[in-house]
């Protein structure tokens, strides 16, 4: 089923053949800073997309604006064809795109079960008045109940389901969350940082999990920092810098970028990076600002 | 000890002391308090004007009759009305902004309720600092118990008319403990203890954080209104100088003492809080009445006072012993502390 994009040209704001999520010249400032200045962006459906840069490149602010957690100043996105433009965070989960955050959320004090009960929508008694009739959600929530335990299993955290969530470890608070945001039902699932914080041997089976979520056709965006992370998990990867995306393309492309080099491990190794690089990588608009 | 102490009526104190934690103003106490629970042990709202809600219940059933002649429910149904669009004037503008928002707010609302209220262009309305005295006639005649008898068991005795709302209101506070009870184990209770947890998480997994903690505002300050209406029958009147801030503070108080967040401990709480300090004044009373505290250390008109500390002290050494009060949970308090 992976959708072969190799023959794609590899340039910023590249068109796909099946895209899920479309953004088009979205801003974002804060105060004189630029934080997202993207034109055009499309993601595949049904693949595993990273989305990388450096420090300070605007990716959670991007998330954000894209998510319904921040508003952007100008700028428009699609989600399965249909605009989210100024929708809120809970309707968008509503509607199957669901986030995951760089520092994770688990609510602390319900145990583990209700955690993932929590993530699962529509449901019939989360109504003020069918709340209080039993009989109206019972039925529904044994069946949540059932599906959370599943998730649980597979995500290994079936022997803490009665536990507070606040006592879980890092890294089993990450695979509560994204086991969490597959309660939804998903068609898209933007994780943030999946793997920031997370030893090595955890980090190795949460890549599996990542994969997984693709084998069951949910298409997945996910922020990251390490490249090498990134080479062994995902289909298509997008760079930015600057809050602009300044490359695009596969994996093992991307790495011998020059552009990507330079702005991402260049700007890393050697010096920061000064406006007038900036101005040479990003040709469009950056020159102008004030 | 015997000689210090034989003059000391403890059989009297005792049964006061029982009494007062039964009697209507453990009622508004613990309605209140369950109210506040719903904001805070549940939601996480900080309400700082809880005084508010019970003022608007009281002023709402009360001008009910005073200006329109309504029947007992329809006030009623009036009282709770107000007690709701104080809710929305409250939590429009605040519930999108972070939680300290709305504690400022309601800190102020409550005060402005209070001052419109007893403000004298107000005066063909409420009554000003008169406060509303005629609108017990209708409620009166609902009363089954004759006035001039008493009614009830050992320590728990009231004349007929306290008798009445004394059975209303245990009735009422019945009623919301198993609404909340009932609530906060269904879906929707997870979500709105999902909120106070972490609003955010709550919205990405598809919850309208401002929607359901509106519900939550409305549905605790629903209870505060109710706490309101049976003070103003026990007491047969409104009186806008005794809905001040402070009281806010005691409902808050008894609330900890019971333990935030769990359905029993207002009212709990709130016997207790009667008790102890019945207690304390009686027993205050008869050591200087007898002699036993001479009046160059303390006369009875400073044991008002002098209870209000006492109960503080132990207040305090709850809070170093127990800090999740009575039902608390030590283990969730623990969490907290990452």
């Amino acid at each position: 089923m992976p959708t072969d994009l190799s023959t794609l040209p590899q340039e910023p704001g590249v068109a796909k053949p099946d895209p899920i999520l479309v953004v088009d010249d979205m801003r974002k400032r804060f105060g004189g800073i630029v934080a997202v200045d993207v034109d055009h962006l499309e993601v595949q459906r049904g693949i595993v997309t990273a989305l990388i840069g450096p420090n300070g490149a605007g990716k959670t602010t991007f998330f954000n604006v894209l998510t319904g957690f921040d508003r952007p100043d100008s700028g428009h996105a699609e989600f399965d064809g249909q605009s989210i433009d100024n929708a809120s965070p809970h309707k968008l989960a509503k509607r199957g795109m669901v986030r995951t955050f760089q520092l994770t959320k688990s609510l602390t004090k319900l145990p583990v079960i209700e955690n993932m009960k929590l993530g699962a929508t529509h449901q019939r008694g989360e109504n003020f008045a069918r709340a209080l009739v039993t009989p109206m959600w019972r039925a529904q929530e044994a069946e949540i109940e059932k599906r959370g335990e599943v998730l649980l299993d597979r995500f290994n955290l079936a022997h803490m389901r009665d536990e507070y969530a606040g006592s879980l470890s890092g890294g089993q608070r990450k695979l509560l969350e994204m086991s969490r945001a597959l309660m939804a039902d998903p068609r898209l699932v933007m994780l943030d940082e999946p793997m920031a914080g997370v030893n090595p041997a955890l980090k190795q089976s949460l890549l599996n999990h990542v994969r997984g979520l693709k084998d069951e056709g949910i298409s997945v965006v996910f922020v990251e920092h390490d490249m090498d992370v990134v080479q062994g998990i995902s289909d298509w990867v997008v760079v930015m810098a600057l809050g602009a995306i300044i490359a695009e393309g596969p994996p093992d492309a991307i790495a011998q970028n020059e552009l990507v080099i330079d702005a991402y491990l260049g700007a890393h190794h050697d010096e920061p990076l000064d406006l007038e690089e900036a101005e040479v990588w990003l040709p469009d608009d950056n020159g102008e600002e004030e | 000890m015997q000689a210090v102490f034989g003059a000391v009526d403890w059989g009297f104190i005792i049964d006061q002391s029982l009494n007062e934690g039964f009697d209507i103003n453990a009622i508004v106490y613990a309605l209140a308090a369950i109210g506040l629970n719903v904001h805070f042990g549940y939601a996480g709202l900080l309400n700082f004007g809880q005084v508010g809600f019970v003022a608007m219940g009281a002023y709402g059933m009360g001008l009910a009759v005073t200006l329109w002649g309504a029947n007992p429910f329809l006030a009623v149904l009036v009282g709770v009305l107000f007690a709701v669009v104080f809710a929305l004037l409250l939590g429009i503008p605040t519930l999108r902004l972070r939680a300290d928002y709305l504690a400022i707010v309601t800190i102020a609302a409550a005060e402005i309720v209070r001052l419109i209220a007893r403000s004298t262009a107000m005066r063909n309305i409420t009554r000003g600092a008169e406060g509303l005295n005629e609108f017990i006639g209708p409620f009166r005649e609902l009363n089954p118990f004759d006035p001039s008898q008493i009614y009830g068991l050992g320590p728990f005795q009231w004349r007929g008319n306290s008798f009445f709302v004394i059975i209303v209101g245990w009735t009422l506070i019945a009623l919301f403990l198993w609404l909340v009870w009932q609530l906060m184990r269904s879906p929707w209770g997870r979500v709105v203890k999902a909120i106070r947890e972490d609003e955010d998480a709550a919205r990405a997994l598809g919850k309208s954080a401002y929607w359901y903690k509106m519900q939550a505002l409305i549905l605790g300050g629903v209870i505060g209104g109710f706490a309101g209406m049976i003070l103003a029958l026990g007491n047969a009147t409104v009186q806008p100088d005794y809905y001040v801030a402070p009281l806010t503070f005691f409902f808050w108080l008894v609330l900890i003492l019971g333990g935030v967040g769990r359905v029993w401990s207002p009212v709990v709480g709130s016997i207790l809080f009667w008790i102890s300090i019945t207690f304390v004044q009686n027993l205050g009373r008869q050591l200087v009445d007898n002699g036993i505290i001479s009046t160059s250390i303390m006369d009875s008109t400073q044991i008002d006072q002098i209870r209000y500390w006492v109960v503080g002290i132990a207040l305090a050494l709850l809070m170093v012993y127990r800090p999740q009060g009575i039902f608390g949970s030590r283990e969730e308090m623990a969490l907290d502390a990452h």
